[in-house]
């Protein structure tokens, strides 16, 4: 394949919990080209987060990591400590989900964008605060340099958000990880974020994880969806979105409100005892005889587009 | 079932020059029993505090609420306290409203204690009705917050407040961050909660297509304001408000609809106008 800046393969997440571990990640195999976006679409609890984590390497001390992740040729997983840290800085950012517990309550927005600027750029006091406010305008927060010097408890939802996503550029990173950024943003200005993101994603790498599937067709050049620890479809974004071929895909668009907010029967299954063969077979309309015994595997089923479905073996 | 009359709540900020933020500057609506109304607006516009006002989880710096007959704004502390159990809010950061110490099991029973149910078998089969109404399964009894995704955590917070079952919830977007199948799940779940135990309910939503699907009337809200109020398909396929005109525009440019009809000209005094039945618009900011 042509320019992989990420690949991720065979990877295993597990965590031990008092009832087993749970297997959060299960095989999951993903290249991200220089310069692409793709969108990471699925189940809540499907294991997204938990996937952007792991690039990340922040998943806490005792889980189970299995696989490789090579970022630009280098396994991420067996980097030491410090070298992580460096490129946890510099070249991969985050803008994490629940931004209410991600901006340090006690310290003022801009100070916190300011300390990061002086960390990965050099820039040094005044200088580091007008960068600050820089990026708070970028963002397109109102009133910028008076936002600065607020506490995060005075931003709403959405202002926090944006303060996020100006404390992940002020690295310039050449990969972002954006988890869920345009959630509990109004119509308006989740139009201006995701414009602002069709910006920022300009030379750089973003694996996109998000709920929202307009958000992922207008941002995404491909599409990945997860189901239960796994990638159970990924392709081109027209080719995922317009004819899904995954029975899970095809049920998750048709819960749309606007396409007749039909929610697919049942719940997700367990991650620590998941079902052995299809791990969608006890939802699945279209199942077959095999489906509860065999995993399927990933198989094409067009140009650039797998499904992990028994129906196109 | 709650009456809200010119309601405001203003923070103030800063230690040497004091400003003051209007988060919600005099609004007033009713919701009947078994009602939804949809409440949209700007980040920032002051939904939450709304919401939180309406409970009296902030204290209003003005205006009147009165629920099912009694003006709640003016109980003391002690007397609200009977009603919280009837009053419930959803809160849009789910994590935050969980005790991080608390297992799954231990946050819902707690409700169910407060309600007065106390055997445990009771308990134990109402919990599990509660995690499986959520779509959880027992599993998740025994975790606490951190080993659960942030939709999952949304769904416990969701159990807890049907656990109560309150006569009147704000929920405020309870469905952020979950994917759209489950928050087809949990929609449905609110919709018969109207229809079968007419709970009234607030909802706060930035997705029009959820807020189009759930409410029978909708309420805009533009800095403390609500800008304008009427029937959901009246205001959301026909809006009068410069800035409704612009929410569904931005909401529905990437499926390409149809611009929204033109409105009736309005008067350029700040007051309420009534466009059509049930249809209210502040003309002002025309
Ligand atoms: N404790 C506080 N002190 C000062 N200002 C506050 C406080 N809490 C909120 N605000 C301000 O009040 C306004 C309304 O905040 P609120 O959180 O209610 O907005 P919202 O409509 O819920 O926004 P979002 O949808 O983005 O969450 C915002 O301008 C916010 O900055
Ligand atoms: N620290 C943890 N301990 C145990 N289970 C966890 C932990 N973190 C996440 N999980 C489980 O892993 C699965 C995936 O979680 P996550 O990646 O957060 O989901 P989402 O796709 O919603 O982001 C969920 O079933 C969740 O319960
Ligand atoms: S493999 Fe079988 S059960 Fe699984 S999604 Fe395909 S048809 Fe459904
Ligand atoms: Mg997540
Ligand atoms: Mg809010």
């Amino acid at each position: 394949m042509g320019d992989a800046l990420l690949c991720v393969r065979g990877l295993k997440v597990g965590f031990p919990t008092v009832d087993g571990v749970v297997k959060a990640s299960n095989a999951v195999d993903l290249t991200i080209q220089a310069g692409e976006t793709l969108a990471l679409l699925g189940e809540t609890g499907s294991g997204k987060t938990v996937l952007g984590m792991a690039i990340l390497r922040l998943l806490q001390p005792n889980t189970r990591i299995e696989g490789e992740i090579l970022y630009r040729g280098r396994d991420l997983l067996s980097l030491p400590q410090e070298e992580m840290q460096k490129i946890r800085g510099r070249e991969i950012a985050v803008v994490l989900q629940n931004s209410g517990t991600s901006l340090n309550p006690v310290l003022r927005v801009g100070d916190q964008i300011a300390e990061a600027i002086t960390l990965h750029r050099g820039l040094k006091g005044a200088e580091a605060e007008a960068a600050a406010v820089e990026l708070l305008e970028r963002v397109r927060i109102a009133d910028p340099a008076r936002m600065a010097r607020e506490y995060p408890h005075r931003f709403s939802g959405g202002m926090r958000e944006r303060a996020l996503i100006a404390l992940a550029l002020a690295c310039s990173p050449s990969f972002l990880i954006a988890d869920e950024p345009t959630r509990g943003l109004d119509a308006v200005t989740k139009h201006e974020i995701l414009a602002l993101f069709s910006e920022i994603n300009r030379g750089r790498s973003v694996l996109f994880i998000t709920h929202d599937i307009e958000a992922a067709a207008t941002l995404a050049t491909r599409v990945a969806v997860m189901y239960a620890g796994e990638i159970v479809e990924i392709g081109p974004v027209d080719a995922v979105l317009s004819s899904p071929a995954h029975p899970y895909t095809r049920g998750l668009l048709e819960s749309l409100p606007a396409r007749g907010m039909r929610p697919i029967p049942g719940s997700a299954p367990s991650l620590i005892a998941p079902p052995s063969g299809c791990r969608f077979f006890p939802r699945c309309p279209c199942s077959v005889g095999r489906c509860e015994t065999e995993h399927p595997g990933l198989v094409p089923v067009g140009p650039g587009h797998c499904a992990r479905c028994m129906l196109y073996d | 079932m709650i009456d809200v009359c010119d309601l405001k709540t203003y923070y103030s900020t800063g230690f040497l020059c004091r400003t003051e933020v209007r988060a919600v500057d005099g609004v007033s609506f009713g919701i009947k029993k078994g009602e939804t109304l949809g409440l949209v607006g700007e980040s920032g516009c002051g939904k939450t505090t709304l919401g939180r006002s309406l409970l009296r989880l902030i204290e209003p710096t003005g205006g009147r609420v009165v629920f099912d007959g009694t003006n709640i704004t003016a109980l003391s502390r002690k007397d609200l306290r009977r009603f919280r159990p009837r009053m419930q809010m959803i809160f849009q950061d789910a994590y935050a409203s969980l005790n991080p110490r608390m297992r799954v099991r231990e946050s819902i029973t707690e409700p169910l204690r407060i309600h007065g149910l106390e055997d445990r078998a009771g308990i134990g089969r109402r919990v599990r009705e509660l995690i499986e109404m959520v779509g959880l399964n027992e599993e998740h009894l025994n975790r606490r917050p951190y080993e659960l995704s942030g939709g999952q955590n949304q769904r416990v917070v969701l159990a807890r407040v049907l656990a109560l079952e309150p006569e009147f919830i704000v929920a405020d977007e309870p469905t952020a961050g979950l994917d759209v199948s489950v928050q087809a799940q949990i929609l449905t779940l609110f919709r018969d909660l109207g229809r079968d135990y007419h709970t009234a309910c607030l909802y706060i939503s930035h997705d029009l297509g959820v807020v189009r699907a759930m409410s029978d009337r909708v309420a805009v809200m533009l800095k403390g304001r609500i800008v304008e109020i009427g029937p959901t398909a009246d205001v959301l396929d026909r809006p009068c408000h410069s800035y409704t005109r612009r929410l569904v525009a931005a909401s529905s440019a990437d499926r390409g609809f149809s611009r929204p009809a033109p409105c009736p000209a309005l008067p350029g005094s700040p007051v309420m106008v009534e466009v059509q039945s049930g249809h209210w618009v502040e003309a002002a900011a025309r």
